[in-house]
């Protein structure tokens, strides 16, 4: 392999500013967990069809394992780690658990990211519209049920019902 | 044999938030590829671009030649299997299935297996040099085909199998790598009785179990040759009996702690990269990680049999089953490891017949070794079995389910098998089934309602738990299985069951093969019933040994103590010592409170689920759409019950998948053509319904707490209760899984 030189870059995630040196041939979804330690982004199949590594990228859902890690420069990432705040849980995070929602949990990060994306740009959706949605982040534990109820019932709880 | 089973509970029953469910929502929570070690450096597995090919040679030279390179590996680092035996609990494996998966040894037999492997300081590195390394391969001619394969002039894969359950001994080596039969009356007399006789064969192809967390492990040698190794498993110490047996290096010298696991469904009870992350480590001195990628998860880790399943049921005209005749060929990849001896037990385990006969014919064919999937061996039968019942059923013009109630085993009956039913739950599940709202919805045009019934045999084997009582008296549960689907809510439940203490105050941890007994697997729909029976008798000697502490105490004998609601009681009531008075005490009572138990569990029993499902087909694409699902399922006792309907509905969602999607594509190459979810597409959210659920409770008379087992049965029933729908919704007789949109169309069309 030709020595190339690393990439150094500065970014922000979860609202701190961060910076790191990656190889040109880096996914974001590798930085994330094996530069930055981040490990809640979950990597199952690196082609973007699972939606384990879903972030948050300047406000956009998307896979992180498409996403170049050199093009975040100067842009806002938002990860599983930077949801729960001041100690207290979000509520598509506590409706997951109290549907128990969740059983071996690896896609949980992601659901939890895109379902949070889901309800700030559609307050009241139908089953349907979580159902459609989600269609891009795969679990094959639950068959999907007590998930859509989850994000359902959370969606309640941030419209104040 | 019978126990006081218990039927008040307090704890059990309940469904409280999940121990682990904060490290799960938040993103803490360690699974196999999520550890980083100091030093550590990467694995890369080099694969055979064929799919029956003899090893020429193999040249590191250029890779070594990379700086950063710094250990490579081949079959021959492994000791020769030749005849060893894995020691089992049960039955020994053999070493030869196993170690070639591990590493080729000679000859490749299916594509992407792997050759050889290499080591260096970044992943980009390691997978850069593994291209680098030469392997000299003289093709053969290959098969794919299991009929092809059992031809005598089929391509053989292996000079040393002859075909197992022949009488005499076969003298020639051959790809059908067994053969068997079970029968029971008369069958040639059954189908005499008979006044009406449906004949079909089922075809369900190779599938992937598709746990979304690909095969990850670290591994790392100290000076004194200790070997330490993390991965996500559905059993450390099975992990660590195969990597000692296919390394060579003392079992003892093991430690494996098991990461959060990403689901395995049965594809992770078994090793892939552990053995070669060990070899690897040894000859760096580094700690080696080894992450799957997608591709070799699907390529190369155990996908599940296909299989063709001949079935022929006779019936009376007042609906009496008389004979159940089947033949079912099962495709094992290119070793033999397929689940032919479950499926030939139990296809025909809901009905009771005096006239059965069962064969089944396991082939090998240079594709991926298979490996188990939920309920192994049963839902590919009980496909054929099913549809049949169901198409019986119509003719009859009887309701499928009151054909079924008819027919369906109860205590006492003798299966196929051959061990007499005690309580089980088909019947009530059958009527719970008719009486769902469901059921009585009206079907409109093109839209079809199928109903499926399943047996499934559960495990039990052993399991260890080791509980321990902190100065405050809250309570750590130990124990060696692997948490795959909210089984530490179970364990901890079961624990507050016989303490008598708020599942809160109890800390249940999944812990390393150094740190408790030895644990068979998560597998086998087991955990709650071995692993909590292993609990649940540790919790109650560790309710003992508090009554003699509180007896110590008040200087009383033991027999005056009684011990309710987690508190030691005397004296009527006017003497109470709580669980964290007496864990404070401890040091003068006589120590550290702590309660180990050792259980081998002969105690499992069957469970029955039924399914029924409504369809809407378009006629203008094949597109299937699921209208309504409904899942009832014999539990015996569910001990936290959103996690039961959680296994009924994954595993319905998974029998959807294939039976409308799923399958493993070959090319004429003997390459999968289908690597991928994107092209391997299981179920997403928007193809499906609420997923409604019937929890029957008919209590396993042999578990103090009435468990069954809940995790496999729920796989069965889904494909026929999906296929009849079809087949009825559009008028159509298709027994060629998937029904996928162009088939289904192609048959509508036809």
């Amino acid at each position: 392999m030709s020595k190339q030189r690393k990439t150094h870059v500065s970014t922000t995630v979860n609202g701190e500013p961060c910076e790191f040196l990656c190889e040109p041939t880096q996914v974001l979804s590798d930085v994330l967990r094996n530069n930055l330690n981040l490990t809640g982004t979950k990597e199952g199949c690196n082609t973007g069809d699972c939606g384990a590594c879903s972030v948050m990228l300047d406000g956009a859902l998307v896979c992180a394992c498409l996403v170049l890690a050199v093009e975040v420069q100067d842009r806002d990432i938002e990860t599983i780690e930077g949801v729960a705040k001041e100690g207290k849980l979000h509520p598509i995070q506590q409706k997951l658990l109290e549907h128990a929602a969740l059983q071996c949990g690896i896609c949980t990060p992601g659901v939890v990211i895109a379902s949070k994306a889901l309800l700030e740009k559609n307050p009241d959706p139908s089953e349907s519209e979580v159902r459609y949605w989600l269609a891009g982040n795969l679990c094959r534990c639950t068959g999907y049920d007590k998930i859509i109820r989850a994000v359902l019932d959370a969606g309640a709880v941030m419209r104040g019902e | 044999m019978t126990i006081n089973v218990k039927t008040d509970f307090k704890y059990v029953g309940t469904r409280p938030i999940r121990p682990d469910g904060l490290d799960k929502v938040t993103g803490r929570a360690m699974y196999g590829a999520d550890l980083n070690v100091q030093g550590m450096i990467y694995g890369h597995i080099v694969r055979s671009p064929y799919a029956h090919a003899k090893i020429k040679s193999i040249d590191f030279s250029e890779a070594l030649k990379l700086p950063g390179v710094l250990a490579t590996m081949s079959a021959d680092d492994l000791p020769d299997p030749g005849d060893i035996k894995i020691p089992g609990g049960e039955v020994d494996f053999e070493l030869k299935v196993f170690s070639p998966i591990i590493m080729a040894r000679g000859k490749v037999f299916f594509h992407a297996q792997a050759v050889a492997a290499v080591a260096a300081t970044s992943a980009s590195l390691a997978a850069e040099a593994a291209k680098l390394v030469k392997v000299e391969y003289e093709i053969l001619p290959h098969v794919l085909d299991v009929h092809a394969a059992a031809r005598e002039d089929a391509p053989l894969l292996h000079d040393d199998v002859f075909t197992q359950g022949v009488d005499p001994v076969p003298t020639k080596p051959s790809n059908v790598s067994a053969q068997l039969e079970l029968k029971m009356g008369d069958i040639d007399a059954g189908f005499a009785k008979a006044d009406l006789v449906i004949e079909r064969t089922y075809c369900v192809p190779m599938c992937h179990q598709g746990y979304i967390e690909p095969h990850a492990c670290v591994a790392q040698i100290d000076e004194s040759g200790k070997v330490d190794i993390w991965c996500c498993t559905q059993g450390a110490f099975m992990v660590r009996t195969l990597t000692s047996a296919i390394t060579g290096i003392d079992v003892g010298k093991f430690k494996v702690t098991p990461s959060e696991i990403g689901g395995g469904f049965g594809g992770k009870t078994t090793v892939y990269i552990e053995p070669v992350a060990v070899i690897l480590a040894q000859k760096s001195g580094r700690p080696v990680k080894i992450v799957m990628s997608r591709e070799d998860v699907f390529r190369a880790s155990g996908p599940v049999s296909s299989s063709e399943t001949r079935v022929k049921i006779g019936v009376t005209k007042d609906g009496k089953i008389t004979a159940i005749d089947t033949d079912i060929v099962m495709d094992s990849g290119a070793f033999s490891s397929s689940p032919i001896f479950p499926a030939v037990m139990f296809g025909s385990a809901c009905y009771r017949c005096d006239n059965i006969r069962s064969s089944g014919t396991e082939v090998l064919t240079n594709k991926p070794k298979v490996y188990a999937y939920r309920a192994p061996g049963a839902p590919q039968p009980m496909l054929a079995v099913e549809c049949v019942i169901n198409e019986i059923a119509q003719k009859l013009n009887m309701d499928p389910i009151d054909f079924r109630l008819l027919n369906a085993v109860d205590e006492g009956d003798v299966p196929l098998f051959g061990v007499p039913f005690q309580a089980i739950g088909l019947k009530t599940a059958l009527r719970e089934a008719k009486k769902h709202p469901n059921y009585q919805a009206v079907l409109k045009e093109n839209q079809g309602r199928g109903v499926g019934a399943a047996f499934w045999i559960n495990a039990g084997m052993q399991s260890s738990a080791t509980i321990n009582v902190s100065e405050d008296g809250r309570i750590n549960v130990l124990t060696g299985n692997p948490d795959i689907g909210g089984s530490r809510a179970s364990m901890a439940l079961m624990a507050a069951e016989v303490l008598g203490v708020p599942m809160e105050t109890i800390r249940p941890t999944v812990v390393d093969t150094d740190s408790i007994a030895y644990s068979d697997l998560t597998g086998g729909s087991r955990t709650t019933l071995a692993t909590g029976g292993a609990v649940i008798k540790a919790a109650e000697a560790l309710v003992e040994e508090l009554k003699k502490r509180a007896a110590a105490l008040w200087a009383l004998d033991i027999k005056e103590i009684e011990w309710v609601d987690g508190k030691a009681v005397a004296a009527n009531g006017e003497k109470v010592f709580t669980l964290a008075e007496l864990a404070a005490k401890a040091g003068v009572t006589g120590g550290p409170l702590c309660a180990v138990a050792s259980h081998n569990a002969h105690n499992a029993a069957p469970s029955f689920a039924v399914n029924v499902c409504d369809v809407e087909v378009d006629r203008e694409t094949g597109k299937v759409d699921i209208l309504r699902y409904t899942c009832v399922q014999d539990a015996g006792k569910a001990i936290h019950p959103a996690y039961v309907e959680g296994q009924m509905q994954g595993g319905a969602v998974q029998g959807i998948g294939w039976a409308l999607n799923e399958e493993y594509l070959f090319n004429e190459r003997g390459e999968l053509d289908n690597a991928g979810f994107l092209d391997y597409r299981i179920p997403v959210a928007s193809d499906l319904p609420m997923i409604d659920t019937v929890i029957v409770e008919v209590p396993n008379p042999l578990h103090p707490y009435g468990v069954r087992g809940v995790g496999e049965v729920s796989i069965c029933p889904p494909m026929p209760a999906v296929v009849t729908a079809v087949n009825q919704a559009a008028g159509i007789l298709v027994c060629d899984l998937p029904l996928s949109p162009p088939k289904v169309l192609a048959a509508i069309d036809a």
